[in-house]
């Protein structure tokens, strides 16, 4: 049962402040998630990424501003009904010992069951269908800390799927994956995005691999927006630089015609 | 699951037969026709009084309190993600004994035992929370302060114990080992109490629980609001730690022990493991308390010393499994 | 704090200890029984038989618990290392116990060797199952592999005592923790065990520095740090195992002590191990002299008092900032 989402969920920051106690790690920061698009969020080592995609999930709250989903603010909405609308895949999650694949991915129904109710059918369709999507039905019955990196990220992105979101946060859902790893990931993403019109919100740290995979950019330098856009039309030379405070030459990719940033060696 | 439902049957069956069992032997054996019979419908027996009156209440307070132990280490090891958790390591245990000692020390009847136990308990349970609330919980510091804690009324026990005279100070290390020898009808029913409302609790939080050990990140994902359903679970494992503690003492292991095997058994946590959990601290209670019966016959050892002499191959157990894991 | 005052505060805590009590003793007396003892001056006898004795222990045993808990702090970099916490005394207790029941040894000074033994077993077994798994020994894992075979030991402990009245009431003061009624003997057996421990670890500040930077730094550093571990670890043992045959298991002097001294002297070893020695004795004696004087005539143990101040101290480093994220 390929669902048919469009146009899917609006989220949106307005003049946001996020800290953890301390001085603000996003600053007066207004942004839009377009619906059905993968979002890139990159930037220097402590701009502000994961800072801002914690407040996107409501993981944190705002210190001022806010972050509003369809229009209410993210963090006065009953949790399970935020849970319903949006999905999360936190940096390297540790699931618990021993558990099997296929346990792991049922969890992932938790905000579709109330409190007395049964495991329904619709759970368990969820279930295989994410599964099949990210090619586990083969290892189901396998011990998470069992499966290889790549394995295991696929089963902690398939119990993302059984939440049925149709908008899904992820915080750099390719760290500790080799380069092969890394592209069969973002290619699952991706496809996801294609299939399923799902909207992919995603921290990267790999300017290449956003421009590649990410029809929307949004770059961050210092806890505020220093670009957003397409990323044919936002990264250049002159942005880089100023974000990351490295010299590029930004040619085109001669696989896909995104943009390539090439670094210049760095003068001392 | 089947593997599940196969082991609960086989944990249920153990417990009749070891209940049974428990009816039949002591100083007094009876045969297991007429003990049956006495405990079921025949109220004329000549065993009526050593089967209805002693052994009867003594087989059921020990499989409800089982119950209560295990499924209470269940929650706080899955709550805390660490298999070394459990009420008495956190202080519960200590703060019902010390309520306890102190009646036995200063004197006053044995009959406030149970309500003094269950209060220290209760207590010692709020002031954990308490003083572990800091913008929200953290299982760590849970259990850092429970050990602080412990620490405190370990003292208060001491203190207790070196200033009364040592035929009460005696009594109260008896109490303080955990033990089913004086049980009745009257504990049984406050266990069944206790049980009736937290045992269904605890499962309705399983869903949750599992959705919680994927992590703080993941559960607010997932919609779980963290620090309600925390104190829920928190409140729950206490409760059935106190009712338990009230009623046997402080018995050790059984909720450290229990939810282990049962985790090696069946896996990882779920509604079915729960249950064999619950039952397998049944069966280790019912087979403990008849160890601790029989094996010096006729001196009686305390449960308690029996269920923490099994808590060194558990150790050795757990340390297996690590290096396993590493 | 300057080190000569820490020093001159030690030093006059000493002289309090010797000065107060059951029976308060004005300065001249105390002076003669050090220096020109009489032995027909009653003062002066308590002084010299029962006080200086003891002030002695309380000085030794007090640097042994900080020092030793300074140094367990620095190797393993978690600031829950301490000789209690990873169940020495509930070791050395338990062996005590044993010795009592089982070969009818009676004095302190015969108690010496047994809490020793059992010391040194209890804090290996405990850094073993700690350090087993993923990640080492953390500060969580080391709390509650401690206390969990405390409590085991603890149980079997309570065993014992109830098998046996006689040895429940011979033990139950040496278990409070007290450095009242010990002779000369035990001093003469271990001083000089204490003191070549405390030689070398006031020598190892500078390894220990290195090794609070991690195990990598150091090696980075040329440090050769199977070495330095096992060396520290020897130190540890002698001196908490000394410090608890001693004064019996006083708690929170050994994790307390070098968290204060780190407020006064920060970060460098060399300094936090110099400064535990000189004020492990003052939080000993004065716990003491507080013990002694509280609920006079009677005496509160050395062990009751130091819980009563140090689990609220755990309580609090538990709550601060630096463990928060535990």
């Amino acid at each position: 049962m390929p669902p048919d989402r469009a146009p899917g969920p609006k989220l949106r920051a307005e003049q946001l402040f996020a800290d953890y106690g301390g001085a603000p790690v996003v600053k007066d920061l207004t942004a839009e998630i377009p619906a059905g698009e993968i979002t890139a969020i990159v930037g220097a080592n402590a701009s502000g990424k994961s800072t801002l995609l914690r407040a996107l999930a409501r993981l944190l709250r705002p210190s001022k501003g806010a972050v509003y989903l369809d229009g209410a603010d993210i963090c006065g909405l009953p949790t399970r009904s935020v849970a319903a609308r949006l999905g999360l895949l936190s940096q390297s999650p540790r699931a618990p010992d021993g558990v099997l694949v296929e346990d792991l991915v049922r969890r992932g129904r938790y905000p579709h069951q109330r409190l007395f109710g049964q495991w329904s059918k619709t759970d368990g369709q969820a279930v295989e269908r994410a599964l099949n999507l990210t090619g586990l039905a083969e290892l189901r019955g396998r011990a998470v800390d069992e499966l290889s990196g790549g394995q295991r990220q696929r089963a902690w992105i398939a119990m993302a799927l059984a939440q049925d979101a149709p908008m899904m946060l992820l915080d750099e859902p390719t760290t500790f994956l080799d380069i092969a790893h890394q592209v069969e990931m973002l290619d699952l993403l991706a496809r996801l995005n294609r299939t399923e019109n799902r909207t992919v919100v995603m921290v990267l740290h790999d300017l290449n691999q956003a421009c590649r995979y990410a029809s929307h950019i949004i770059a961050l330098a210092g806890g505020r927006i220093e670009a957003a856009g397409r990323p044919s039309e936002v990264v250049t030379a002159e942005l880089i630089e100023r974000v990351f405070g490295l010299r590029v030459s930004v040619i085109s990719c001669p696989v896909t015609g995104t943009p390539l940033c090439i670094p210049y060696r760095h003068n001392y | 699951m089947t593997r599940t439902a196969g082991l609960c049957t086989a944990s249920a069956a153990g417990i009749l037969a070891l209940a049974v069992v428990g009816l039949i032997v002591g100083d007094f054996p009876v045969p297991a026709r007429e003990a049956i019979a006495t405990a079921v419908w025949d109220r004329g027996s000549e065993f009526d009084f050593v089967i209805n009156s002693l052994r009867f209440p003594r087989v059921v307070v020990a499989v409800l309190a089982g119950i209560c132990l295990a499924v209470s280490g269940a929650l706080f090891q899955a709550l805390i993600d660490n298999p070394l958790v459990s009420p008495d390591i956190i202080g519960i245990d200590t703060g019902a004994a010390a309520f306890a000692v102190a009646v036995l020390a200063v004197g006053l009847d044995t009959r406030w035992l149970p309500y003094a136990a269950f209060a220290g308990a209760v207590g010692t349970a709020g002031l954990i929370f308490v003083l572990s609330w800091r913008r929200g919980f953290s299982g760590g510091r849970l259990v850092l302060v429970g050990i602080g804690v412990n620490a405190l009324l370990t003292a208060v026990i001491t203190y207790l114990l070196v200033r009364f005279p040592i035929e009460r100070v005696s009594a109260a290390a008896r109490w303080q080992a955990g033990t089913l020898s004086s049980s009745s009808w009257g504990d049984a029913r406050t266990l069944a109490i206790g049980l009736a409302v937290l045992v269904p609790a605890a499962f309705l939080l399983i869903r949750r629980l599992r959705v919680m050990q994927l992590g703080d990140d993941m559960a607010t994902a997932l919609g779980v609001g963290l620090e309600p359903s925390r104190l829920a679970v928190i409140t729950v494992g206490c409760g059935l730690a106190a009712a338990a503690v009230g009623v046997v003492g402080p018995l050790g292991f059984v909720a450290l022990l229990v939810p282990h095997v049962a985790r090696a058994l069946a896996g990882a946590l779920s509604g079915g493991v729960l249950l064999l959990t619950a039952l397998l601290g049944a069966v280790m209670l019912l087979s403990a308390d008849l160890v601790a019966q029989r094996l010096f016959a006729p001196t009686v050892l305390p449960a308690g010393v029996v269920t923490a002499a099994m808590g060194g191959p558990y150790l050795l157990f757990v340390l297996r499994r690590f290096n396993r894991a590493a | 704090m300057s080190l000569p005052f820490a020093g001159a505060l030690m030093i006059y805590l000493g002289f309090l200890s010797l000065r107060y009590g059951v029976l308060h003793i004005d300065v001249a007396t105390v002076w003669d029984a050090v220096w020109n003892y009489d032995r027909s001056d009653q003062g002066q006898v308590v002084v010299r038989e029962l006080r200086v004795p003891r002030t002695v222990i309380g000085m030794l045993a007090g640097a042994g618990f900080a020092v030793a808990g300074a140094l367990t702090q620095g190797v393993t970099r978690n600031p829950l290392g301490a000789p209690g916490i990873l169940g020495t005394n509930a070791g050395a207790a338990f062996a005590v116990v044993t010795a009592i029941y089982s070969a009818g040894i009676t004095t302190p000074a015969g108690y010496v060797w047994f809490a020793f033994a059992g010391a040194l077993g209890a804090t290996v077994l405990v850094y073993l199952v700690a350090s087993a798994g993923v990640g080492g020994p953390t500060p969580v894992k080391l709390a509650l592999a401690g206390a969990v075979i405390s409590a085991l030991l603890g149980s079997w402990t309570a065993a014992l005592l109830l098998l046996d009245l006689e040895t429940l009431d011979q033990a139950r003061f040496w278990l409070a923790g007290s450095i009242s009624g010990r002779g000369t003997e035990e001093v003469e057996l271990l001083l000089p065990v204490v003191a070549i421990a405390l030689i070398v670890a006031l020598s190892m500040g500078r390894q220990v520095n290195a090794l609070s930077l991690g195990e990598e730094v150091a090696t980075g550093l040329g440090q050769r740090t199977a070495l330095v571990r096992a060396t520290a670890g020897l130190c540890v043992v002698a001196l908490a195992g000394s410090a608890v045959a001693m004064a019996g298991p006083v708690a929170f002097v050994g994790l307390a002590v070098p968290h204060i001294v780190r407020a006064v002297a920060g970060p460098d070893y060399r300094w936090i191990i110099l400064y535990s020695a000189l004020l492990g004795p003052c939080m000993l004696l004065g716990a003491d002299i507080v013990g002694r004087l509280i609920i006079s005539p009677a005496e509160l143990q050395v062990g009751i008092v130091s819980a009563a101040v140090g689990a609220p101290f755990l309580i609090y480093l538990v709550r601060g900032a630096k463990l928060a994220q535990l």
